[in-house]
């Protein structure tokens, strides 16, 4: 019996895949398209909307791998503000509607080959790596709320709070930069229009300006 | 499920980020592909965290806490970010970072004429 057929016929073969398997599999080619299509399209808007699509696949893989928590929050915080604050951002930055022909640069080809050998050899790697490593999925979610907080607020409690400081540096940086300079204030003959503010921090910005 | 499903298609998209950095020329859509390559990592981290929490009786759910922590600091990134690009575009009217040349070298001491010319324009 050669390898590839051993392979096929143990326990969990890839010849016989599981139920799970095939869903995670259709939904993984929905979510690579969808993220090809995000880095070749020329329409700006289309890419982040194409962007909505392979992160909303990615909630769906976490929930297959059973990991629930982290789906909602993919889906608060990735679907919810993250693409809204790109979108902000294309229609502050004045991005064209429709196609735009400079969306590439002109290192594509040295780019595409650059991906195609990351991509060959990561792939390559982790097949050899990991072809007959088995994920239990059956039993209780391994990555269910109850599960996610008590390892979060038990093991990982310092982590957290830094986090929350790091995030609170992130908002006073995003206002600092965002906010015109008083003297560019004086300069500009009236300059400041409000399609000049940062999507998010804009309001913050604007009362701390106050 | 076998490990390899989450782990191949993780390294996909990580390439597809790669390229989408290296190849596109506007700042927004640079974040982006950042934003897809931070995402393929997060979807290794979950599915390792799964294996090992069976196959190593691991309680600590490492894989799933740093995964909360990459989505904040991914959202804190790409505030920041986009307020340095907005900040860009208000200079200089543009948000394509193939024209953002200032600290490049140039040969043989040219002058930088265009980027010069069209900084005081976009100020004026």
């Amino acid at each position: 019996m050669n390898p590839a057929l051993a392979l096929a016929a143990a326990p969990h073969g890839f010849l016989s895949p599981t139920g799970v398997e095939i869903a995670f599999l259709l939904v993984g080619l929905v979510t690579f398209g969808a993220a090809l299509i995000t880095v070749t399209t020329r329409q700006l808007v289309h890419a982040a909307l194409w962007l909505v699509v392979a992160l909303g696949g990615l909630a769906v893989e976490y929930l297959l791998l059973t990991a629930e928590f982290i789906a909602w929050v993919q889906v608060l915080i990735y679907v919810g503000s993250v693409v809204v604050l790109l979108l902000f951002g294309l229609m502050l930055t004045r991005a064209p509607i429709g196609r735009s022909p400079d969306a590439d640069s002109g290192n594509r080809r040295a780019a595409l080959a650059v991906a195609l050998a990351a991509a060959v050899a990561l792939v390559w790697v982790v097949v050899d790596a990991f072809r007959t490593t088995w994920m239990d999925l059956s039993g209780p979610a391994a990555g269910a709320t109850h599960v996610t907080g008590a390892s979060l607020f038990r093991y990982w409690v310092l982590p957290f709070e830094a986090l929350s400081v790091l995030l609170l540096a992130a908002l006073v940086g995003a206002i600092v930069l965002s906010r015109k300079a008083k003297a560019d204030d004086r300069a500009g003959a009236g300059g400041t229009t409000a399609a000049d503010g940062a999507p998010a921090p804009a309001p913050a910005g604007k009362d701390s300006a106050r | 499920m076998h490990l390899v499903y989450p782990a191949v298609l993780s390294a996909l998209l990580f390439c597809t980020g790669l390229y989408g950095v290296l190849a596109r020329r506007n700042a927004i859509l640079v974040l982006m592909s950042v934003e897809l390559m931070l995402n393929a990592v997060n979807l290794n981290l979950v599915a390792f965290d799964v294996w090992l929490s069976r196959a190593a009786r691991d309680t600590l759910h490492s894989g799933q806490a740093l995964t909360l922590f990459t989505i904040a600091i991914a959202a804190a990134e790409i505030g920041i970010g986009l307020a340095i690009v907005l900040a860009v575009y208000r200079n200089r009217g543009t948000s394509d970072i193939d024209k953002l040349r200032d600290t490049a070298e140039r040969p043989d001491g040219a002058e930088p004429g265009p980027a010069a010319a069209e900084k005081t324009e976009a100020t004026a």
